[in-house]
């Protein structure tokens, strides 16, 4: 029973691990024409469209979930910080 | 004879607001500049009103972080937060269907929970400072790092950290290949000390404070405990076309030491045929005995990360982010996060959603058994009662208005709403009517001004 409810839990791994891989890499290979030229960084360039667009806003949200959830990092690091609850 | 007496009339209503705005804040309007510009400092600043339902945690979190821009795409950071915390939080014990007591963790007197209540701790209060310093700057045409430091105290922890990362721009910088290295010490020294894994919670009524003072200090291993953090993250960035860029990131992460929560506790229910049957087993002195919890001693976590920015021809902007996460504990989840920026000329509105679910780790229990329990040999080396290492989900919903005064100044304000909900074993005879899994209500407002 134990080793039935390991097994399928390495499965739900293996699953989601292989799924963003394969997805990360169909996107990334599955366009032909990647990329810009150094003058086509107009819309790119822009302050919304930076990946982290305010990052005290994404502190304060990381902090929060960091504190209520099991999970923290992922974007950057998760690191230690405090005794939250 | 009337006299006019000349106004200076705002040029518009944004300068107006600014004025308002920065009078509110306690600040003076800057002059406003580009931002980015050689020699200047850009300002970020906010203050975050955090609200649990029911009187749980409260907080207020006043944040600054200012980047002075140098020469060459140099640049320093620097970044105060500081935290004020109250309120009540689940000390992880089993509402009952008889009043309960439990010693406070500083074994400084006790605090009843009625029957039927989820037990809340009251006594959470705690005041945190961080400040945090980033340096980044270019080597060479294709390479870039930054270094930064970082330092939090509060009453009962402190977190010191350093961390690095390099990036490599390749193919005229549409792909940067990131590395980056952290590395975190935690202290935490808990009023009353460390209690002793799996053992019972002391009851002071009925004893002499010699004989308590006793039993309580044999109940604790020392005054504080440590844990290490080591985290790693390798990432890709690829820019896709004019209005679409991509980053893709894998992190590893490894924590060592004390990793438990000194203020958690677990019930110890009967699962004996006899009259106690369901509810709490209950030691000789007629308390019920609740066990300080036990987390493993190390944990390691990995972590894949996607996400995309997607421009639409009339200038909004989506944001949508994936991350999938497991680790050592047994623990599994995945988080969907979407932001969409929706441009209104000079402001703009981004509502916000986000998903999150877990599964939960396995020394995870909502109490153990008095079976478990064995007669203080607990069968078990690590529980935890904990919601948060539970099956868990989290559905937040969001929105945030921003207005640009100029191309320096924006003004925003956000508020956001989260409710978790948990699952799991819904346990046996009396306490099957129990509510072992109640959902928690967050909200928080965030009023951000940046210059």
């Amino acid at each position: 029973m134990m080793n039935l409810k390991h097994n399928n839990r390495a499965k739900t791994k293996l699953i989601g691990l292989s799924s963003v891989l394969i997805f990360a890499l169909v996107t990334l290979t599955g366009c032909s024409d990647l990329g810009v030229k150094p003058w086509e960084r107009d819309l790119l360039a822009k302050p919304e469209m930076q990946l982290i667009t305010d990052p005290v806003d994404a502190g304060l949200d990381d902090h929060i979930y960091f504190s209520k959830e099991a999970t923290s990092g992922g974007r950057s690091f998760g690191g230690g910080g405090c005794g939250c609850n | 004879m009337t006299t006019k007496k000349q106004i200076s009339k705002p040029s518009s209503i944004g300068a107006a607001l600014t004025v308002a705005t920065c009078g509110l804040l306690g600040l003076s309007a800057p002059v406003a500049s580009a931002k980015g510009q050689v020699g200047e400092w850009d300002v970020d600043t906010a203050v975050l009103f955090y609200s649990e339902a029911d009187d749980r945690v409260q907080a207020a979190e006043p944040v600054v972080s200012a980047t002075l821009n140098l020469e060459d795409e140099r640049a320093w950071n620097i970044k105060f937060v500081a935290d004020t915390l109250t309120g009540a939080t689940p000390n992880g014990a089993t509402p009952s269907d008889e009043i309960q007591t439990f010693t406070r963790p500083s074994g400084e007197g006790s605090y009843n929970v009625a029957a039927g209540e989820n037990p809340l701790d009251d006594t959470f209060h705690d005041t945190r400072g961080a400040l945090s310093t980033t340096w980044s700057a270019p080597l060479g045409r294709d390479y870039a790092y930054t270094a930064g430091a970082y330092g939090s105290i509060e009453y009962d922890y402190t977190s010191f950290g350093v961390n690095g990362s390099i990036a490599r721009y390749l193919n005229n910088k549409n792909t940067t290949l990131n590395m980056g290295l952290s590395l975190s010490m935690d202290s935490i020294g808990p009023e009353g000390g460390i209690p002793n894994p799996l053992t019972r919670m002391p009851f002071e009524a009925g004893k002499s404070d010699d004989d308590f003072n006793k039993e309580f200090n044999a109940s604790r291993s020392g005054p504080d405990d440590t844990k290490t953090i080591m985290d790693l993250l390798l990432g890709v960035t690829q820019v896709i076309n004019r209005s679409t860029i991509m980053q893709f990131n894998y992190s590893l992460s490894m924590a060592s030491g004390y990793m438990t929560d000194p203020f958690k506790i677990l019930s110890v229910i009967d699962d004996n045929a006899g009259a106690n049957y369901g509810g709490n087993f209950k030691d000789a002195d007629g308390y019920n005995i609740y066990l300080y919890e036990a987390r493993p001693d190390s944990r390691m976590k990995h972590a894949l990360f996607w996400q995309t920015k997607h421009m639409l021809a009339n200038g909004d902007v989506m944001d949508g982010s994936y991350r999938f996460m497991t680790d050592d504990w047994g623990i599994t989840s995945h988080t969907l996060d979407f932001h969409y920026r929706w441009m209104l000329g000079s402001s703009y509105l981004e509502p916000h959603v986000r998903y999150y679910m877990q599964s939960e780790a396995d020394f995870y229990k909502r109490y153990l058994t008095s079976s478990e329990y064995n007669g203080g040999s607990p069968v078990v080396t690590e529980a935890s009662a904990d919601y948060r290492l539970g099956e868990l989900n989290s559905a937040t919903l969001g929105l945030k208005w921003g207005y640009k005064l100029n191309d320096d100044q924006e003004l925003s304000i956000r508020a956001e709403y989260m409710k978790q909900s948990s699952s799991g074993d819904s346990g046996f005879g009396k306490l099957a009517s129990q509510d072992l899994y109640p959902d928690t209500d967050a909200f928080w407002v965030q009023v951000g001004y940046n210059f």
